[in-house]
């Protein structure tokens, strides 16, 4: 009996031990699980745009979700709500409005292995830099999307079916990454595409902060057209100074432009009234090669410059403030945009 | 000899719920300092330098670092970004680390 409660307490124990192991294992993953919690981002902002004395008031609501499920798979989803409001023309008294809400992307990552990403359903097309990196509101300096936006980017900006991506070398001294796309026609409401391929490659020198990349696509339907462009961003090292720059060449219409801003944060550090500032500075031009109503562009060659000046309010609160001066054979504008935008970053429920 | 395993053994157990517990805690008794990683105070801390290095270098190229955000979704943060900046895996842990030294 002796023998038999020793072993009962042995096993017992034995047991416990197991159990307790179990229970810290579980409490170690759910630790290590505790940064993954799905997240709400995003933007919402208010923005006036006077084109050619014409006034558009646009609220705009950004939501973004990221949602990780397990090790290796991610939800990302970006909707845009919003609304333009604009006087109604000929003296008429009251405003006329447009609604739109649409998914800018709704994407299942699959992290394949370190130095690739698969990726399924609606992305945002690869090409150049703007439409990934600077069109979220919270984001770009100014207002409105250079003239450029629409060439390689496939008409919507989206692109539905499948995407390889990652970083296929990462050393302190250089990083090469890629993405390489394949999309299905589809002309549903949300998930509007062309039937297209294409892809970006780009070096990137961290050292350096320099960057040189090249686009490509290909629409796969109607005139089967081809996209080429290159991107250049160089932001020196210990400077607040950024240099953007883009090229896109298209079959009817090719253009660039060029972007650099300055955050004055000599001035007493990124939070002091006048390290807030960020004046901002464009040169845009489009060449019209021959008529193209759906690219985007405008309809004849066109010089732009745009001087903006940003200010990053505390909490997350951008104001954008831009004149542009637009000058073309279909006639020379005036361009002015106001805006301001309040990031949100918060978990998707409670939690420690 | 056995009553000293036991409470070894519940101790352990004890001491392995305790981040469950105390996350019960803090949900139901609503702690006046929630937790929350902010990347400039945390620049300091950092035990390597690889971490900061690759924020500025890839992060702080596109947009500002938010103000704070809580620590539970750093790693989604990070991977959301993994996939957006196309940054690699050594990246990700690097930068995680950062955020969560």
């Amino acid at each position: 009996m002796g023998q038999t409660c020793k072993t009962f307490f042995c096993t017992s124990s034995r047991v416990i031990t197991s159990l307790a192991l179990v229970v810290g294992s579980l409490a170690a993953a759910h630790t290590a699980i505790a940064q993954d919690t799905p997240l709400i981002s995003g933007g919402v902002g208010f923005f006036t745009i006077t084109n050619g004395g014409r006034t558009t008031y646009i609220p705009v609501l950004a939501p973004v979700l990221a949602a990780p499920l397990g090790p290796r798979l991610l939800v990302e989803s970006r909707a845009t709500i919003l609304d333009s409001f604009s006087p109604k023309r000929g003296g008429q008294s009251g405003y006329t409005s447009n609604s739109f809400l649409g998914l800018s992307y709704l994407q299942l990552d699959y992290l394949a292995n370190p130095h690739a990403t698969v990726v399924a359903g609606e992305f945002l097309t690869p090409f150049g830099t703007y439409n990934e990196r600077l069109s979220p509101i919270w984001i770009g300096n100014f207002v409105d999307a250079p003239l450029t936006f629409g060439l390689g980017t496939m008409g919507t900006g989206s692109s539905v079916g499948g995407m390889l991506r990652g970083s296929a070398v990462s050393t302190e001294n250089v990083s090469l990454d890629y993405a390489a796309y394949y999309s299905a026609a589809s002309t549903n409401e949300q998930f509007n595409a062309e039937r297209a391929t294409g892809g970006r490659v780009e070096m990137y020198l961290p050292q350096k902060r320099f960057e040189l990349g090249a686009s490509y696509g290909r629409v796969l339907q109607g005139r089967h057209s081809n996209f080429v462009g290159m991107h250049l961003w160089w932001q020196p090292a210990e400077s607040p100074l950024k240099f953007r720059a883009e090229y896109a060449h298209g079959e009817h219409s090719s253009g660039y432009w060029m972007e650099a801003d300055y955050r004055l944060s000599h001035f007493g550090g990124t939070e002091s009234p006048i390290g807030r500032l960020e004046p901002v500075f464009r040169w845009q031009q489009v060449f019209r090669a021959s008529p193209d109503s759906t690219d985007g562009l405008p309809s004849a060659d066109t010089n732009r410059v745009d001087f903006g000046l940003d200010y990053h309010l505390p909490h997350e609160v951008r104001i954008n403030t831009s004149y542009s001066r637009q000058l073309s054979s279909s006639g020379n504008r005036n361009v002015w945009q106001t805006g301001i935008v309040y990031r949100f970053l918060f978990p998707t429920w409670k939690g420690k | 000899m056995m009553k000293h395993w036991t409470l070894l053994t519940l101790g352990v157990v004890y001491l392995a719920t305790l981040p469950l517990i105390s996350q019960d805690s803090n949900s139901s008794a609503k702690p006046p300092v929630k937790p929350r990683v902010t990347v400039s105070a945390n620049r300091n801390e950092s035990p390597d330098g690889n971490g900061e290095r690759k924020f500025q270098q890839n992060c702080s190229r596109c947009h500002q670092a938010p103000e704070g955000f809580p620590p539970r979704i750093s790693g989604t943060i990070v991977r959301h970004m993994r996939v957006r900046a196309s940054l690699s895996a050594q990246d990700e842990r690097d930068i995680l680390r950062f955020l969560n030294p």
